[in-house]
């Protein structure tokens, strides 16, 4: 026979799948305002798992095994209540409570509750780094430490956040249901903006653990491929964005090096790139394109799409304009700093130079980076001077790092054509 | 902008099932389309397999199979929309099925509502 499955391998895993389920389908019956009771009966439902299948083994089914748990556990609550309720104010009926009813964990039912949950979760008016934690911890079932971690911040700091972010999601909504046609128009927008978001927090993260950023990548694509499989949320923004989440994640592995450090892109292997989430990529960008209109997911996929397919200029000529597309949908200054580089690529470094100092982002250090990126056959000086200015302003220190490294590199480029003359 | 579709035939009806390599190649191509937002229909596939394809002639003459008199026959078709047909011929060279003896017919739609 083969070697048992250890609970100690299973649990995590499942924990993390299942928890957010679980507590998304007890909030449907228990109302967002008790969504402590639903968190607690989830918690201890995994609490029970991992003292009884140390003993017993891992069940069969451990997910079957779970639900029936996790039931037991609510019917008991709710029985608890009722007593007590019966008890305190003799008037009221047991048969408020729906004890049989339709309390089910049926898939059906999961994957409902779990779309009400994220359309909830995601669409309160916190700020959008609350929004992520209260997403990460309800959604993703991220412990408090693993959240702070993620943010490179104190486990204080992010319990304050999130009491907040619970305290406003309890204001705005009194329960989970079912959603309707017209919820989903209306709140659409905003989970994907939140998921979004999520994913470029692990993409772009501050940390330079990759297990945590993958982390954070593979929950925005999971929450996202959630939003697939239901007929009215496989929207071609979804699928646009969907596939911008794929071909990021495809260079995840190739983006940083053994200890963490970022590696240009030209000088990325791409024998590391992850050829099924290429493919998985192209499935969605096809798929998104049904509609009339052209979203910035469809934009920036297509942009991730040209980096993925094509090479130098071929791949350049096509991004350009969807940069330019891009600005005009929505305008930023990163974007204009990133279509700048485009356009360095096509045209010239002196070209990009004018419209990098058109864009008025001194503060930032990508904006000096860039120059100093640009300025670096032109200019060593410069090129020098825009450097230090971005390790100045930079919070990363992989990034000061590499910065550093550049630096030196032009300062000996920069002696031995002094010493020539 | 005009609408052209993409029609494509091939020869051998064992070429007809794509190995994992061709559909991933062809897939490849399909989302370059569609990175340039000039996708206005994904299409479909035309069984031509036994069962699913049948061609009806006049006085009430069914085959079975599609219709194969010029010895070729539609597996699919896409729908693209460019500035003018050599656009949507460039666009069609860059696809697999020509690694496999098929071939592409460009044809403009014209619509009739």
């Amino acid at each position: 026979m083969e070697e048992a499955t250890s609970h100690q391998d299973i649990l995590p895993h499942l924990f993390r799948q299942e928890y957010a389920k679980m507590t998304a389908v007890l909030c449907r019956h228990f109302g967002l305002e008790h969504i402590e009771v639903a968190e607690d009966i989830a918690s201890d439902t995994f609490m029970k798992a991992s003292e009884n299948w140390a003993i017993h083994g891992v069940p069969e089914n451990p997910v079957a095994w779970l639900y029936t748990v996790a039931k037991n556990k609510t019917k008991d609550y709710f029985k608890h209540i009722a007593v007590f309720e019966l008890q305190v104010k003799e008037n009221i009926k047991a048969s408020g409570f729906e004890i049989e009813g339709d309390f089910d964990f049926s898939s059906e039912i999961i994957a409902d509750s779990q779309l009400s949950m994220i359309f909830t979760v995601c669409g309160t008016t916190s700020s959008a780094q609350t929004q992520i934690c209260l997403v990460l911890q309800i959604l993703c079932g991220f412990s408090v430490e693993e959240i702070a971690c993620a943010f490179l911040t104190k486990n204080e700091t992010i319990k304050k956040r999130l009491h907040r972010a619970r305290t406003v999601l309890r204001n705005e909504n009194f329960q989970i249901r079912p959603l309707g046609e017209a919820d989903i128009r209306s709140g659409l927008d905003t989970v994907l903006k939140t998921l979004y978001l999520l994913f470029n927090e692990g993409h772009f993260s501050k940390t330079n653990n990759l297990l945590i950023r993958k982390d954070l990548c593979s929950e925005a694509v999971r929450l996202t491929l959630l939003l697939t499989e239901n007929v009215l949320t496989n929207t071609p923004d979804v699928n646009a964005l969907l596939a911008l989440m794929c071909f990021q994640s495809s260079r995840l592995d190739a983006r940083t090096d053994r200890n963490g450090v970022g590696i240009l892109f030209d000088k990325q292997d791409k024998s590391l790139w992850d050829r099924s989430l290429i493919d998985r990529g192209n499935y969605h960008l096809v798929n998104a394109c049904c509609g009339m209109e052209i979203s910035r997911y469809h934009l920036e996929a297509a942009i991730a799409y040209w980096h993925t397919a094509a090479v130098d200029e071929i791949k350049w000529r096509h991004i350009l304009p969807l940069y330019d597309q891009l600005l005009l949908l929505e305008y930023s200054p990163v974007t204009a700093l990133n279509r700048a580089f485009a356009c360095s690529k096509i045209y010239s470094c002196e070209k990009a130079i004018r419209e990098v100092e058109k864009i008025n982002l001194s503060e930032s250090n990508y904006y000096h980076e860039l120059l100093g990126y640009l300025y670096s056959g032109i200019d060593i000086n410069l090129s020098v001077q825009h450097y230090t200015r971005a390790i100045d302003l930079t919070k990363s220190k992989t990034e000061r790092h590499t910065l550093r490294q550049e630096i030196e590199r032009l300062n000996t480029l920069l002696s031995s054509l002094n010493n020539n003359k | 902008m005009k609408e052209f579709m993409l029609i494509f035939r091939l020869k051998d009806i064992a070429d007809f099932k794509p190995s994992p390599e061709q559909m991933q190649e062809r897939m490849n191509w399909l989302a370059g389309i569609a990175a340039q937002h000039k996708l206005v229909d994904k299409g479909n596939t035309l069984l031509p397999v036994r069962g699913s394809a049948k061609t009806v002639k006049s006085d009430s003459v069914v085959t079975d199979g599609p219709y194969t008199e010029i010895k070729e026959f539609v597996v699919g078709y896409i729908i693209v929309k460019v500035d003018d047909i050599d656009e949507a011929v460039e666009m069609a060279k860059g696809n697999p099925i020509f690694k496999v003896g098929g071939n592409i017919e460009v044809r403009e739609v014209l619509k009739r509502d």
